[in-house]
């Protein structure tokens, strides 16, 4: 390779390392305003600002949610399998909102550790497949469940 | 080998190429673009939480995907601009940032309208979205740039320089959903595991994305063209080609 085109790639290389290094370390500083939200360990800990503006994010615990039948009002639990937090919501879900789904909810905590949220967004997985498939996967843990329990039970009465 | 790297460089050469890749790309790209997007509109099973919603990634995804490969395109022709001073790259580079630009819109805007009766929001600053309005912005700079400096060397150095920093924009897209807490769903397919969705589902995407390259090439190949007769009017080769055409 000719020697000033050498020179010119290296400074393109320089150049360019000098970019990543400098948005890498821009975006590290940052990464506390980039995460969307805060999950529910990061909440226990008491990471999550109390009465500030923020996201809460994570599971919707399985049996967890609470509706009242007079108005829209909604209590749920959001949990990272960890910790969970109790969530309070006055509003539409999402058509996605489900136990066991993943949500990001955006409102306040409050001095008890509960978080006042006015905005619920569900979250999406990545795992995309035919309805068949899902209730053929439903059938069989069910089938699953019924036979330990049945074995529990074949156990229980010994 | 530098000799065929040199011969890619010669406007001459690149247009006799272009001129018979050119039908083949058109119509193998339309002809796998319909099937994969035929395929995935009308005959691919329903998603089981999403229902027919989902059905947007069959353009969602395509987009994406060619909006950033076409902007590592474009680095990689600002790397040749930049060390080898190639008039071709420069006008790759130029020709293909409006094409990079529409493709940024259309997967943020089908984003959007996917994200309103899914998520519940038509937009988020979520580190994906957010590194996605940038990288249209980077086109918009590039295109912005390029137009604004007549004098044909400098504004190339100019355009390639700003790509070549804004490549680095590509790595945070890519992993911003692995990095960060984000509202978007990590990458459905990885390189190293199985796609996380079923063959009647990511066959036809991948056919769309196929088809949607292929029509890229011909689109590139098409506006690398003209830009060179606009470029080159003066010499020789393009006086005689217009008078062979005009006959």
């Amino acid at each position: 390779m000719h020697p000033i085109r050498k020179k010119r790639l290296t400074i393109v290389l320089v150049l360019l390392a000098g970019v990543s290094v400098a948005v890498a370390l821009t975006t590290y500083a940052l990464r506390q305003n980039i995460n969307l939200f805060y999950d529910p360990s990061q909440i226990a800990e008491g990471e999550a600002p109390v009465d500030v503006r923020i996201r809460a994010g994570g599971m919707v615990e399985e049996g967890s949610v609470l509706r009242d039948p007079e108005s829209l009002k909604v209590e749920f639990k959001v949990t990272d399998f960890t910790s969970s937090v109790l969530v309070e919501y006055t509003g539409i879900l999402p058509d996605l909102f489900a136990e066991g789904q993943g949500v990001v909810a955006m409102g306040r905590l409050d001095e008890n550790g509960r978080f006042v949220a006015d905005q619920v967004l569900a979250k999406h997985d990545e795992n995309y497949m035919p309805p068949e498939v899902n209730e053929a996967l439903e059938k069989a843990a069910g089938k699953r469940a019924a036979m330990s329990g049945a074995e529990s039970d074949a156990a229980a009465s010994y | 080998m530098w000799q065929i790297f040199h011969k890619l460089g010669s406007p001459k050469w690149f247009f006799g190429i272009a001129s018979t890749l050119m039908p083949w790309l058109l119509w193998a790209g339309v002809a796998m673009l319909a099937v994969g997007i035929g395929w995935g509109l009308a005959f691919a099973p329903q998603d089981y939480l999403q229902g027919n919603s989902y059905r947007i990634i069959f353009i969602h995804v395509p987009s994406a995907f060619l909006a950033q490969s076409v902007y590592i395109m474009m680095a990689v022709a600002g790397l040749v601009t930049l060390v080898w001073r190639m008039k071709l790259a420069d006008v790759f580079v130029k020709s293909v940032a409006p094409v990079g630009a529409v493709l940024t819109f259309l997967a943020l805007f089908t984003g959007a309208v996917w994200g309103k009766p899914t998520w519940g929001t038509w937009w988020i600053w979520d580190a994906r979205l957010t590194s996605m309005l940038i990288l249209l912005f980077l086109y918009f700079g590039v295109i912005a740039l390029g137009a604004a400096i007549s004098d044909e060397k400098s504004s190339a150095r100019a355009v390639a320089v700003l790509v070549l920093v804004g490549v680095v924009n590509i790595p945070i897209i890519k992993y911003s959903v692995e990095w960060w807490n984000t509202l978007h769903q990590p990458a459905t397919f990885k390189l190293t595991e199985k796609p996380s969705m079923p063959p009647e589902m990511w066959v036809p995407l991948l056919l769309s994305v196929l088809g949607l390259y292929l029509i890229f090439g011909w689109l590139a190949c098409l506006r690398m063209q003209t830009e060179i007769l606009a470029r080159e009017g003066r010499t020789r080769w393009v006086k005689e080609l217009v008078q062979a055409q005009g006959n």
